[in-house]
């Protein structure tokens, strides 16, 4: 439990010496989202429709980018290897990752869904905590991804080259372009077998459905599973012994 | 009189493949416990693997090694061996201090043990500037005093006195010196025979095989030379 603490804090003292990159991530999503709402100017119902699947894309891409990027630097710069060598287990050092991302998802939710419901207009007819919470699985599933992908690359370079590979055929098929209920056959089947397509199908029935429905809550659930088993299997590529 | 304590570290016929390669071959030393040993030899000779089997970091090893009477890597061991790269493993988006920080919190060492080590390694005045701002010496400085947060009974120190003055050259000796005194076990490396000399013993290790290992003064004693940098010359040549 103080391995997790510790690396929290590790992770968000990197985070704080980097002012740049806290500001892109929690101010680029509130631009788009704005951006977004003024191309539906014409036409309010089609930000309505499709703004809130927005809202859980955000984690997803900006979480996969940072930690997939950390992740690989821990890999080729020999912290990976040193922290190894200390009392620190693999899911404590990939807990403290969960604990500052999704802290930090929380805040970039926070921002976008007081911005989106206020100024921007935006319905949702659901809990906006849960839309929160949402948000930080989300993020969670990022950082499961982004580790992944960095056990697959071995520079800069490769690791986000793994972002269209991994993370776009997700934006193309959740249901943010096309319900996915419009969608054949083939393509219904892989949608149902990526994780975002719950975490949009999920902010679909809290926009609906007031409060915390069953299938709201269901669909939170279901991501969080997917986030725990790609950091589980993520875990696996963390060595102790390297060549 | 009482026997020898055993060695700290026993290794039997340790080998390791890298790439294919076997870059340490059959190599069989002790460490004896509460000494210095210098792991002398050039470069590209395999020091830095035989550590890293000793830390439990290396893959394709095989033999027997016995690191404080278990494998090496193993969890128990994790908080009585410190590990001081040769390359910087540090936080380069961190500052001196929160690196320590870090590591102190997961060997579950104190802030004083922090602000000491600092100290010692002559880094109080960088303390507060980010890593990636520091010059080289200054960066090889952390990797040491990481290994020496938290009460570690073996040090395995990977060239810690590169590139730095010969005043803290001096100190750092003088520390090694207090932490076997202590009764703590040191490995450390070196490619300059005068560090050889200030350890208590000397592994020589070229092309993955040891030359040797004994006293300083009996290396010297034994090949009939004036200095140690001869005596490596006639082992090297024996070998031959």
């Amino acid at each position: 439990m103080t391995g997790t603490a510790a690396t929290a804090t590790r992770v968000l003292r990197q985070l704080r010496h980097d002012p740049r990159t806290v500001g892109l991530l929690l101010g680029v999503p509130a631009v788009l989202m704005t951006i977004f709402r003024f191309v539906y100017d014409h036409e309010h119902t089609g930000f309505e429709r499709a703004g809130p699947a927005l809202m859980v894309l955000f984690p997803l891409v900006t979480m996969f980018l940072v930690s997939s990027v950390a992740l690989l630097r821990e890999r080729t710069s020999g912290t990976l290897e040193r922290v190894m060598t200390t009392p620190l287990s693999r899911l404590s050092l990939l807990g403290g990752y969960g604990l500052a991302f999704t802290l930090l998802a929380a805040v970039q939710a926070g921002i976008v869904t007081a911005l989106s419901l206020g100024a921007l207009g935006l319905h949702l007819a659901g809990s906006t905590a849960l839309v929160v919470i949402l948000a930080a699985v989300v993020a969670l599933l990022g950082l499961g991804l982004g580790l992944l992908a960095s056990a697959f690359a071995r520079t800069e370079f490769q690791v986000v080259q793994f972002f269209p590979a991994t993370i776009l055929p997700q934006l193309l098929l959740c249901g943010l372009l096309v319900p996915r209920a419009h969608m054949g056959g083939v393509l219904h089947v892989v949608s149902d077998l990526l994780p975002m397509s719950y975490a949009v199908d999920g902010i679909h029935h809290l926009a609906r459905e007031p409060g915390a429905s069953a299938a709201a809550v269901g669909d939170v659930a279901i991501v969080l599973a997917f986030a725990v088993g790609a950091i589980l299997l993520g875990a696996l590529t963390l060595r102790r012994r390297t060549d | 009189m009482n026997s020898l304590p055993r060695p700290a570290v026993e290794a039997r016929g340790l080998s390791v493949w890298r790439g294919g390669r076997k870059v340490l071959q059959d190599v069989t030393f002790d460490l004896p416990a509460g000494r210095i040993t210098g792991l002398i030899g050039p470069s590209g000779g395999g020091k830095t693997t035989l550590m890293r089997a000793v830390v439990g970091v290396q893959r394709h090893v095989q033999g027997e090694v016995s690191v404080l009477g278990m494998a090496p890597g193993s969890a128990a061991l994790r908080r009585c061996v410190g590990y001081s790269t040769q390359t910087l493993a540090a936080y380069e988006d961190l500052s001196v201090r929160e690196n320590l920080e870090y590591f102190a919190a997961l060997v579950g060492a104190t802030r004083e043990q922090v602000d000491e080590l600092l100290a010692r390694v002559d880094l109080q005045a960088a303390a507060d500037q980010l890593v990636r701002s520091l010059s080289g010496g200054q960066r090889s400085r952390i990797s040491l005093a990481t290994a020496l947060l938290g009460e570690p009974r073996l040090f395995v120190l990977d060239e810690p006195t590169v590139g730095l003055d010969p005043v803290l050259r001096e100190r750092l000796w003088e520390l090694f010196g207090e932490l076997a005194g202590a009764g703590a076990t040191l490995l450390v490396s070196s490619h300059v025979m005068d560090e050889a000399a200030r350890c208590d013993e000397v592994l020589l290790l070229r092309d993955g095989r040891v030359l040797a290992q004994d006293t300083p003064a009996r290396l010297v004693e034994r090949t009939g030379t004036g200095d140690l940098d001869q005596a490596f010359l006639r082992l090297i040549e024996e070998e031959r």
